[in-house]
């Protein structure tokens, strides 16, 4: 098992001047066929090498602009009733991957229903909508980097990439990091879903450990009793790297 | 390195039930001095608009200085400005329309200047991580002549990086795939 530090960033005097590139295999290419809308929004030129620079080391505070409201975290109390479904907790910490704490970062979360539908206008598979629950959330990371959600555990769906496509189950994050160069928008899975041999979005993730990064944990620890269940997602971004001489192509 | 990093995954087209807001596209307050609009659509390798994007931006101030949370640089002193942007909708039409005032120039690497820029995150379905462009502006064509990074981008592509003067500031385009397509990086 290896040690987290407990340190966390200091504002002023821990300031990363560069962030490390991620090994071959741990985000998926964009050119992937299997996932069809793909074909048309791949970039076909290559990519060109950007040395880390201000603006790129730098980042947002956005959580003070967007205000997070305290019921923010909890989608199961936005509305009069309380959605249907089953009530899950969702927490974790997260982490650079030096394995430091990211206080004070917005993570945003977004999902279906208990059905698998979304509340957008786009979606219009024939499963329920739900009137208690919207299936947004945010908050901010707390000094250990923690953030926790209370919420129902979406449905999986349909979608129409190839005959019988179905996503499995999934809660999309959004994370702002702390500088540009670690922005990442990410899905979180659950343990055991019988869907993922077969989700070209889960597969498009080439190596296999990387893939599992994204599935959630089941704890019986964190479940309240009579309450809610429990689901443990860390979140790793991007950590120091060499500086960017060293770091060029 | 000691954890490896969480992989990314698509925005996926459903993205509007959480992450754009009403003050989203202001990278500065309503009436800010200065304050300029930089338009643009997102176009797909068939040439069409792409209707579920999300576009990010981010930049310094007309001093270079960048509403950071570690105060790199120094801090911005324009009052409310946030320098962060946030553009996209549940049933677009391609456009995008972000409130800004024109960044100032910023550091190189280790001395030196770098043209006045702001980077663009674009996130879309179909995309299975963020693509990375920069906005530079046409009528800065001296400082973009001596620019480290747009040196390093091939002459004949350059120009999909320069934003063009409108009658309230500029627009700027971004060609996902195909003929024009834009300079995306690898930060
Ligand atoms: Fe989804």
């Amino acid at each position: 098992m290896k040690e987290h530090t407990t340190r966390i960033y200091d504002p002023v005097s821990d300031t990363p001047t560069s962030y490390a590139r991620d090994p071959e295999g741990t985000h998926p290419p964009l050119d992937y066929p299997p996932y069809k809308s793909t074909a048309l929004r791949y970039p076909k030129q290559p990519l060109i090498y950007l040395p880390q620079t201000i603006t790129e080391i730098t980042g947002p505070q956005l959580y003070s602009a967007l205000g997070t409201g305290e019921l923010d975290h909890d989608l199961t109390r936005q509305h009069e009733g309380e959605p249907i479904g089953e009530r899950i907790k969702v927490s974790g910490r997260v982490f650079d991957t030096e394995g430091k704490p990211l206080r004070d970062t917005l993570v945003e979360i977004w999902q279906a229903n208990a059905a698998g539908r979304y509340l957008h206008r786009w979606d219009r598979w024939p499963a329920p909508l739900d009137p208690n629950f919207s299936g947004a959330g945010r908050c901010v990371t707390d000094d250990d980097g923690g953030y926790s959600f209370v919420t129902i555990k979406p449905g999986p769906y349909p979608w129409g990439n190839h005959y019988n496509a179905w996503r499995p189950a999934h809660i999309h994050f959004s994370l702002l990091g702390r500088a540009f160069a670690q922005r990442l928008v990410t899905q979180m899975y659950f343990p055991g879903d019988p869907m993922f041999p077969y989700d070209p979005i889960f597969n498009s993730v080439p190596d296999e450990e990387a893939r599992q990064r994204m599935v959630s944990r089941f704890s019986i620890h964190g479940s309240e009793p009579n309450w809610a269940l429990s689901y443990q997602f860390d979140i790793y971004l991007r950590g120091p790297g060499a500086t960017p001489f060293e770091d060029a192509p | 390195m000691i954890f490896p990093s969480t992989p990314s995954q698509t925005v996926g087209p459903y993205f509007a039930i959480g992450l754009p807001w009403d003050a989203g596209p202001h990278a500065v307050p309503p009436g800010a001095p200065g304050a300029i609009a930089i338009i643009g659509t997102v176009y797909d390798g068939a040439g069409e608009p792409v209707p579920d994007y999300l576009i990010e931006t981010w930049q310094a101030d007309g001093d270079g200085r960048f509403a950071d949370l570690h105060g790199h640089g120094g801090v911005s002193q324009l009052e409310g400005f946030r320098g962060f942007a946030r553009c996209g909708h549940e049933d677009g039409d391609g456009s995008y329309e972000i409130i800004t005032v024109k960044p100032g120039a910023v550091p190189w690497l280790g001395g030196g200047v770098q043209a006045p820029h702001i980077d663009v995150t674009v996130l879309a379905r179909g995309m299975l991580q963020r693509c990375v462009t920069r906005i530079y502006f046409a009528d800065e064509g001296e400082a973009n002549a001596v620019d480290p990074v747009l040196a390093t981008v091939p002459a004949g592509r350059r120009e999909t990086l320069i934003a063009e003067p409108t009658d309230d500031g500029y627009r700027f385009d971004i060609r996902l795939q195909g003929p024009g397509e834009t300079v995306f990086f690898d930060v």
